[in-house]
């Protein structure tokens, strides 16, 4: 079987996210870009399932779609664990234009499963995976937070409202998967940092595509109101501005 | 010149902050109060390849080059120096000493599972009586024609216990004084070799250190590294590097308790404002950065000579006692940044300022730094 793993270069999640020309660039100076930390876990998991299924696991590539600057975010796929990688050079617009890029590829070659984070911490669309599966006329399971082979089948399991749902699926599929599908991110060892060097990373033009959203900009969200003090004694005056102020009870 | 930092630096430093964040922070505090040893931690080091980071791919190591050893040493020692230390040693004084002067069958026997993080190394240098003046070694290996009979005591001697690999320095040829020293590599479950008590440090309090104590002791010939009395000029020249590593150690003491202290400036308020308002404060932080930074650029240059193979004992010993010493100063003002925060262990601050003191001793003190600068530009 072979995986692909979809990855966005989002920024490191402390970033302070700042916006220039009017609030309509995001202004990326001193960013530090990191993969995606859902995406990151499907990749973890990913190679914990080729670990633990030697034979049933032949390769695991990375896709991401981004300009030449989000090779670094790559090169760390790759020395995490990931044997090869594809970058579609292209600079995102938005879900649609994503999901029709990764479609493009995966028609090309023949992955069994692909596995993307249900959001990136960026943009937090959660649409990419369901597109995908509609682009490709593959079946797809939301919020996966469990994966592993049983026998022919893969052995899925999602959060649900009380519970959990386990589900058997056959390949190709789509695996859009929450935090839980692996335990923690893994860090790249030495050995994987030096020869992700060497790991292919095949360039691909993107094909053309309509765009149907049309950006905007940006804005902030409302700073945070002042904090203010009760005495711990003064009960009703905590009623009061829960109740006629924040208007939460 | 340039100083821009390779794509893979860049990743083994992140890996190594990552490393440091997630595996050593939860528990450092307590493993520092009951000085218990970070055998989690090693585990994950080894997995990771730092213990071999810089050793030839061939041999089982990660082929990074001194740089890349810096950044990393930088970023363990950071939240914990215990773990630094082992890294370091092993890293800077038994791999590297193995890999330059040892021979194939040595190289083949011992330094393959040191790199790859089978075994754990220890360097035996100091001596109760032998420390800074490391020519008057009196521990003693004889010749007995196949093999040395090796007696003595050596002391302070970091991961004495976790260690399966000692390099000894020993003397064998008492009138010939330091060039009848050699340099023998001794397996710790060899019979003759016991061990004092754990060491009650000030700091890095989890590191295993002890005093070792060598009664008829044979090992080998075999497993002496290099010509007969190459020892002292084995022990210097491993000790060259050795610096950059606690350098880079030091440098890491200073770096964590100053990300510490911005980050509670900015947090903590006093008479209205946030601490970092105060002209006190703010110029504290803007005195402990100047420092950090130049003690940044000397572990670097250090690093970047060696890697270019150029001579690197002066710009080793300049970054060793540059960094030992700012270290000792700016985690001074880590805590009084702090305040009576800063004196308790919850804040971290109190801890590191105990760590940066021993990177002033261990490896050379900053007063023998002193000497090997001094000599290098009175030599002419």
């Amino acid at each position: 079987m072979k995986i692909l793993v979809c990855i966005s270069n989002v920024p490191d999640t402390t970033t302070k996210i700042k916006f220039l020309n009017n609030n309509t660039t995001f202004d990326s100076a001193g960013v530090q870009w990191i993969i995606n930390p859902w995406d990151e876990l499907a990749l973890t998991r990913a190679i914990e399932l080729k670990e633990a299924h030697a034979g049933a696991i032949e390769n695991i590539t990375v896709v991401n779609i981004g300009p030449p600057t989000t090779e670094p975010t790559i090169r760390k796929a790759l020395a995490i664990g990931a044997d090869n990688a594809i970058r579609i050079n292209l600079d995102p617009k938005d879900a649609y234009s994503v999901a029709l890029q990764l479609s493009e590829i995966i028609k090309k070659d023949s992955f069994d499963i692909i596995l993307c984070g249900i959001e990136s911490s960026d943009y937090n669309g959660t649409s990419v995976g369901g597109m995908l599966s509609e682009l490709l006329d593959y079946p797809s399971v939301s919020a996966v937070s469990f994966i592993d082979i049983d026998g022919d089948q893969l052995k899925l399991k999602r959060e649900i409202d009380g519970g959990q749902e386990i589900i058997g699926i056959s390949t190709p599929f789509i695996g859009i998967v929450q935090k839980g599908i692996a335990k923690d991110a893994r860090i790249p060892n030495m050995r994987g940092i030096m020869m992700a060097k060497t790991k292919p990373l095949q360039v691909v033009e993107p094909v053309s595509t309509d765009l149907y959203t049309d950006f905007v900009s940006f804005d902030y969200p409302k700073a945070k109101a002042a904090c203010k003090k009760v005495d711990p004694e003064n009960v009703k005056e905590l009623v009061n501005l829960l109740h006629n102020e924040a208007k939460v009870i | 010149m340039n100083f821009e930092f390779s794509e893979e630096q860049k990743m083994i430093q992140q890996a190594a902050k990552d490393f440091a964040e997630r595996e050593l922070l939860h528990d450092v505090i307590e493993r520092d109060e009951k000085a218990i040893f970070p055998t989690e931690g090693i585990k994950k080091l080894v997995e990771l390849g730092f213990l071999g980071m810089m050793t030839d791919p061939k041999w089982g190591g990660g082929g990074m080059d001194t740089v890349s050893y810096v950044l990393a040493m930088e970023e363990i020692s950071k939240v914990d120096s215990s773990v630094a230390v082992v890294m370091s040693v092993c890293n800077s004084l038994v791999i590297w000493g193995l890999e330059t002067y040892g021979n194939d069958a040595q190289k083949e026997k011992y330094l393959r599972p040191l790199a790859t993080g089978q075994k754990i190394g220890a360097f035996l240098l100091s001596e109760p009586e032998a420390g800074s003046d490391a020519t008057s070694q009196r521990t003693i290996a004889e010749d007995k024609g196949d093999h040395y009979l090796i007696n003595g005591t050596k002391n302070w001697i970091t991961n004495a216990n976790s260690a399966s690999t000692y390099i000894v320095i020993a003397q064998t040829y008492p009138d010939k004084k330091h060039k009848g020293i050699n340099a023998i590599i001794v397996d710790k479950n060899t019979p003759g070799i016991t061990l004092g008590p754990h060491e009650k440090k000030m700091g890095m309090r989890s590191s295993d250190t002890h005093s070792v104590m060598f009664n008829d002791v044979k090992v080998p010939k075999e497993n002496r590294i290099g010509e007969d009395g190459f020892g002292f000029t084995f022990a210097m020249k491993t000790l060259d590097g050795g610096r950059i590593g606690i350098a880079s150690q030091a440098l890491g003491i200073a770096s964590g308790a100053f990300e510490r202290a911005v980050k509670y400036s900015k947090e903590r308020k006093a008479f209205g404002t946030e601490i970092s308002n105060h002209q006190a404060i703010a110029f504290k932080l803007a005195d402990m950065a100047v420092k950090i930074e130049n003690g940044r650029n000397l572990c670097l240059k250090a690093a970047w000579l060696k890697d270019q193979h150029l001579p690197y004992g002066f710009a080793s010993a300049m970054a060793k006692q540059y960094c030992a010493d700012m270290a000792m100063e700016v985690t001074t003002e880590a805590v009084q940044v702090h305040g009576g925060y800063g004196y308790v262990a919850e804040y971290h601050v109190e801890r590191l300022m105990r760590e940066a003191k021993l990177t002033q001793i261990y490896e050379g003190t900053s007063e023998v730094q002193k000497i090997v600068i001094s000599r290098t530009i009175l030599k002419d």
